[in-house]
C-alpha cells in the first residue's frame, strides 16, 4: 500500500513536471513563431526579400578575353584600394607548355589588361587561356566557420558578407579561404572581400563585374529557380568548380574549366 | 508566513547570493557585447546587411542609358559591340545619370581599344584581334571604326585593298591623315576597272605648295618652304616620296 501511494505521488510529480515544462517552453515556441514571421518580412532595397533568392555566378573560360574590365570595374564600384595587391575579383592567365610547366600570372590583377609576353626559344605553348577569379560564396564556407567573433556570415540568399564593425582583423578567415579571395583592407584594417555587389543585387541589378563583361563570360543569377540565366548556363555547359575536394561547395560555376586550374 | 529562505543556513544563503551574481554576470556582459540585432535573422548582426546595401552605386547599368541616348544605342544595338556595355568605355556613369552636367569620359585615344583587341595568344580563337603596331599605327581607331558600331572584315575595301604597299607606307608617314583622294582625284569606276579609269596624279609643284608654301593658307603645324626658291629646278616628288615624305 505504501508503495502505491508513493507511485501516485511520483505520477503526480511527473504530470506536474510535464505541465510546467510545456508552460515554461510556451514563450520560446511563441517567440520562435514570431521570429519566423519576422524573417519572411525582411525587406531590403525595393521589395527585396533575401529569403526568396539564392545567388550564384557562372564563368565561361572559353569566352574570357582577358581585358580585365571586371577587375577594374570592381575596384571602382566597391572602392577597393587601388594598390596592386587588393582585389575582390581578378583575372589569371594560364600558359601550359609542352614540357609540362604551367605558368600563371595576373599583373595587377588584370586591372590594366594583359600584355604580350615573349616566351623563351624552344618553349612550346600547348594551351593558354584566362581564368577570372572571385570569392566562391561557398555553401559550406570555411571562412565563416573560423571567424571567432561571428563577423563574417552567410546571408539567407547565400552571399558571404563581412561585418566591418564587428571584425577584429585577426586574419583567420584570410588564412582559411582556399581561394585567396580575402584580404585585410589597409584602411579599415578589417577583412574585405567580394559581396556579389550586394548593394546592386538588392536593387535588381547584377554585380559590376558581370555588367561590364564585354563577352558575357560572366553570368549571374538564381541557383534554385528554373527561369534564371544561371540555371540555363549550367544546363548548357559542363560545369566544374574550383577545388571540389575541399567540400566547400562553391557557388561560382566554371564552364570549360581546365584540369590545371586551381 | 515563513519563507523557505529562512530555513537555509546562513552560509548557504550567502553562497546563493554569490552564485546568482556569478550566473547573472556573464549574461550581463554578453548583453553589453552583443548588439541587439545580432541573431535576428541568423548568426550575424542584421544591420551589417543594411550597411552593406547602403553602399553607393557607381555603375548605372546599361539599361538606363537607353532612356536618353537613342542615337548611340540604336547604332550599337545592331552592331558587334551590342553586348559591350556603354560604361566599359565611358566609365562609371551613375553620377551622370543623376546629373547630366557630370560628363562621362569618351575614350578617343588609341590605347583604349587594344585592351580588348590586341592580339594575345591566350585569347579565345575567333575573337577579332589586331597587332596595333602594324594596324594603322598613326591614326586613332575611331577615325576608321565607329566605336558604337565598328566593322572589321566586311568594311568596304578602300584604296589599300589593292594598293596595300602604298597604303601601309602612308600609314606610317607624316602624311597619314591626308586621304588618297586629296592628291589623286579618283573616278568611282577605278575600283571596278582600274586600268581603264586611272586616277589623276599631282603634276605641279604648286600642288604641294598649297600646303607647304610659306604663303599657303593651311594648318600652322605644317612645315613651310619658300616655294619659289626651294629646289625650283625639280618637282617635289623627285626628292620627297609623297607617300612617305622625309626632310632629312
Ligand atoms: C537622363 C538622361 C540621360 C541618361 C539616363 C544618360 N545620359 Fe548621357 N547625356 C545626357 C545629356 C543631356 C548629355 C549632354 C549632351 C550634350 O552635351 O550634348 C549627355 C552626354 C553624354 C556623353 C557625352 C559626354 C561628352 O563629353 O560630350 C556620354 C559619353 C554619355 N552621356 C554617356 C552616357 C551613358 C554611358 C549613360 C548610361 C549609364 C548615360 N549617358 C545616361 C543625358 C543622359
Ligand atoms: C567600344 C567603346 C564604346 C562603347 C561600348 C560605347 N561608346 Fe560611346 N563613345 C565611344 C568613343 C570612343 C566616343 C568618342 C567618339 C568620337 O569622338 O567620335 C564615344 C562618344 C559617345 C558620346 C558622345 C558623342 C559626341 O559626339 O560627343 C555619347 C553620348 C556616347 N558615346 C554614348 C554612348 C552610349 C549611350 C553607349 C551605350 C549604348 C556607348 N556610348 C557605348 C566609345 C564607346
Ligand atoms: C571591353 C572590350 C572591348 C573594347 C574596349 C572594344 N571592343 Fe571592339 N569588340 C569587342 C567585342 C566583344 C566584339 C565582338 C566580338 C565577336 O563578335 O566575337 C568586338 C568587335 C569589334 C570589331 C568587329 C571585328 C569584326 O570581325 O567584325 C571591331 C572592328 C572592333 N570591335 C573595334 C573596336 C574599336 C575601334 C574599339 C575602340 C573604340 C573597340 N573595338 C573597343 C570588345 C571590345
Ligand atoms: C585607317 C583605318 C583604320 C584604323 C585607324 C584602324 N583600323 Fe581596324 N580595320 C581597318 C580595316 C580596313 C579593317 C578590315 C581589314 C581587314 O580585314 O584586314 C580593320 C579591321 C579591324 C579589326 C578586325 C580584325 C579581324 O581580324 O577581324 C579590328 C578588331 C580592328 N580593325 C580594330 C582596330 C583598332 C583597335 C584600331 C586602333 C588601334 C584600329 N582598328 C584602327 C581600318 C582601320
Ligand atoms: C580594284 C583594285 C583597285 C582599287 C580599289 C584602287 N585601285 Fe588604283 N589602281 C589599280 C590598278 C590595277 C592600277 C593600275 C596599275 C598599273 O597600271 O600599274 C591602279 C592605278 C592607280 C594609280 C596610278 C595611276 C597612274 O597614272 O599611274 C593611282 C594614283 C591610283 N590607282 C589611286 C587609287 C586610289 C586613290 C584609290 C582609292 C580611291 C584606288 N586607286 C583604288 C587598282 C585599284
Ligand atoms: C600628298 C599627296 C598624296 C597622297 C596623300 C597620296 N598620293 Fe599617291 N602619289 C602622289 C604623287 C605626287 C604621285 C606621283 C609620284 C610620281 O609620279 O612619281 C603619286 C603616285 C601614286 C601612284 C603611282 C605609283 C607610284 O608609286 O608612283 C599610286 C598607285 C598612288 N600614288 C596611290 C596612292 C594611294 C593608294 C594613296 C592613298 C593610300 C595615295 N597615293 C596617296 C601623291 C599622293
Ligand atoms: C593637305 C596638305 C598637304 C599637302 C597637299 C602636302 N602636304 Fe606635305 N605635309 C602635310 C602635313 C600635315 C605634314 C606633317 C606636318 C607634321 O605633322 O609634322 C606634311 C609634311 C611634309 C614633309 C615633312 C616631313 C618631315 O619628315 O618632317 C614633307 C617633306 C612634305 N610634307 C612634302 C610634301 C610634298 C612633296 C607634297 C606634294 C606631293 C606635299 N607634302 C603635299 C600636309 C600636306
Ligand atoms: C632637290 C631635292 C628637293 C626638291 C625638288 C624639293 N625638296 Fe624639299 N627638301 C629637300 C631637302 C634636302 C630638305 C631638308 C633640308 C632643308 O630643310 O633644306 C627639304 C625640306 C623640305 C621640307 C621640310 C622643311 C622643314 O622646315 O622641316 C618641306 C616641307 C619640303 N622640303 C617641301 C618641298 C616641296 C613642297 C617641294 C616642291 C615644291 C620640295 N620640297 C622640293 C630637298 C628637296
Amino acid at each position: 500500500m505504501k508503495t502505491k501511494a508513493k507511485n501516485m505521488k511520483r505520477r503526480k510529480f511527473v504530470q506536474k513536471m510535464l505541465l510546467s515544462l510545456t508552460a515554461l517552453s510556451m514563450p520560446v515556441v511563441l517567440t520562435a513563431k514570431e521570429k519566423l514571421k519576422q524573417l519572411q518580412k525582411w525587406i531590403l532595397g525595393k521589395d527585396y526579400n533575401p529569403f526568396d533568392h539564392y545567388w550564384g555566378m557562372g564563368i565561361d573560360i572559353n569566352k574570357c578575353i582577358g581585358c580585365g574590365r571586371c577587375a577594374a570595374a570592381c575596384k571602382e564600384e566597391n572602392d577597393v584600394p587601388q594598390a596592386p595587391f587588393f582585389f575582390r575579383t581578378w583575372v589569371e592567365r594560364y600558359r601550359i607548355f609542352h614540357d609540362g610547366e604551367v605558368r600563371v600570372d595576373s599583373p595587377n590583377g588584370a586591372v590594366d589588361g594583359f600584355e604580350k609576353q615573349n616566351i623563351e626559344k624552344g618553349k612550346v605553348t600547348i594551351r593558354s587561356f584566362f581564368v577570372p577569379k572571385i570569392c566562391n560564396h561557398c555553401d559550406n564556407p570555411p571562412c565563416v566557420q573560423v571567424c571567432p567573433v561571428g563577423a563574417t556570415f552567410k546571408t539567407p540568399d547565400g552571399v558571404i558578407l563581412v561585418d566591418k564593425d564587428y571584425c577584429i582583423g585577426c586574419r583567420y578567415c584570410v588564412q582559411a579561404c582556399p581561394y585567396g579571395a580575402r584580404f585585410i583592407n589597409p584602411i579599415s584594417k578589417t577583412a574585405d572581400k567580394c559581396t556579389f555587389c550586394y548593394h546592386r543585387v538588392v536593387q535588381g541589378l547584377v554585380p559590376a563585374c558581370v555588367e561590364m563583361c564585354p563577352t558575357q563570360a560572366r553570368v549571374f543569377g538564381e541557383i534554385k529557380k528554373k527561369a534564371s540565366p544561371l540555371v540555363r548556363f549550367m544546363r548548357h555547359h559542363k560545369i566544374g568548380v574550383l577545388k571540389p575536394a575541399l567540400n566547400t561547395e562553391p557557388k561560382v560555376y566554371y564552364a570549360n574549366l581546365d584540369m590545371e586550374v586551381n | 508566513m515563513k519563507l523557505p529562505w529562512r530555513n537555509f543556513p546562513e552560509q548557504i544563503r550567502r553562497l546563493i547570493v554569490v552564485w546568482s551574481f556569478l550566473i547573472i554576470l556573464p549574461f550581463f556582459i554578453r548583453s553589453l557585447l552583443i548588439p541587439a540585432d545580432f541573431g535576428k535573422y541568423g548568426h550575424f548582426r542584421a544591420s551589417a546587411v543594411e550597411e552593406a546595401i547602403a553602399k553607393e552605386m557607381k555603375y548605372a547599368g546599361h539599361a538606363i542609358c537607353y532612356d536618353c541616348h537613342d542615337e548611340e544605342v540604336e547604332s550599337k544595338m545592331v552592331g558587334v559591340h551590342k553586348n559591350v556595355n556603354c560604361e566599359v568605355c565611358h566609365g562609371p556613369a551613375a553620377a551622370h545619370v543623376e546629373d547630366d552636367e557630370i560628363k562621362p569620359r569618351a575614350p578617343r585615344e588609341r590605347d583604349s581599344c587594344p585592351l580588348c583587341h590586341e592580339y594575345l595568344s591566350s585569347r579565345p580563337t575567333g575573337f577579332p584581334q589586331i597587332i596595333s603596331d602594324s594596324h594603322e599605327p598613326m591614326k586613332a581607331c575611331i577615325s576608321c571604326h565607329d566605336p558604337h558600331n565598328p566593322r572589321g572584315k566586311e568594311m568596304a575595301k578602300e584604296c589599300g585593298g589593292c594598293h596595300a604597299e602604298i597604303a601601309s607606307t602612308k600609314s606610317l608617314s607624316k602624311h597619314v591623315n591626308i586621304p588618297c583622294e586629296k592628291c589623286h582625284e579618283t573616278p568611282e569606276l577605278h575600283k571596278l576597272q582600274p586600268r581603264l579609269h586611272l586616277p589623276g596624279k599631282p603634276s605641279k609643284r604648286e600642288f604641294c605648295g598649297g600646303c607647304h608654301d610659306v604663303e599657303a593658307d593651311s594648318d600652322i603645324a605644317i612645315p613651310r618652304v619658300e616655294l619659289a626658291t626651294h629646289e625650283e629646278a625639280y618637282v617635289c616628288w623627285q626628292c620627297h616620296y609623297p607617300h612617305l615624305p622625309e626632310a632629312e
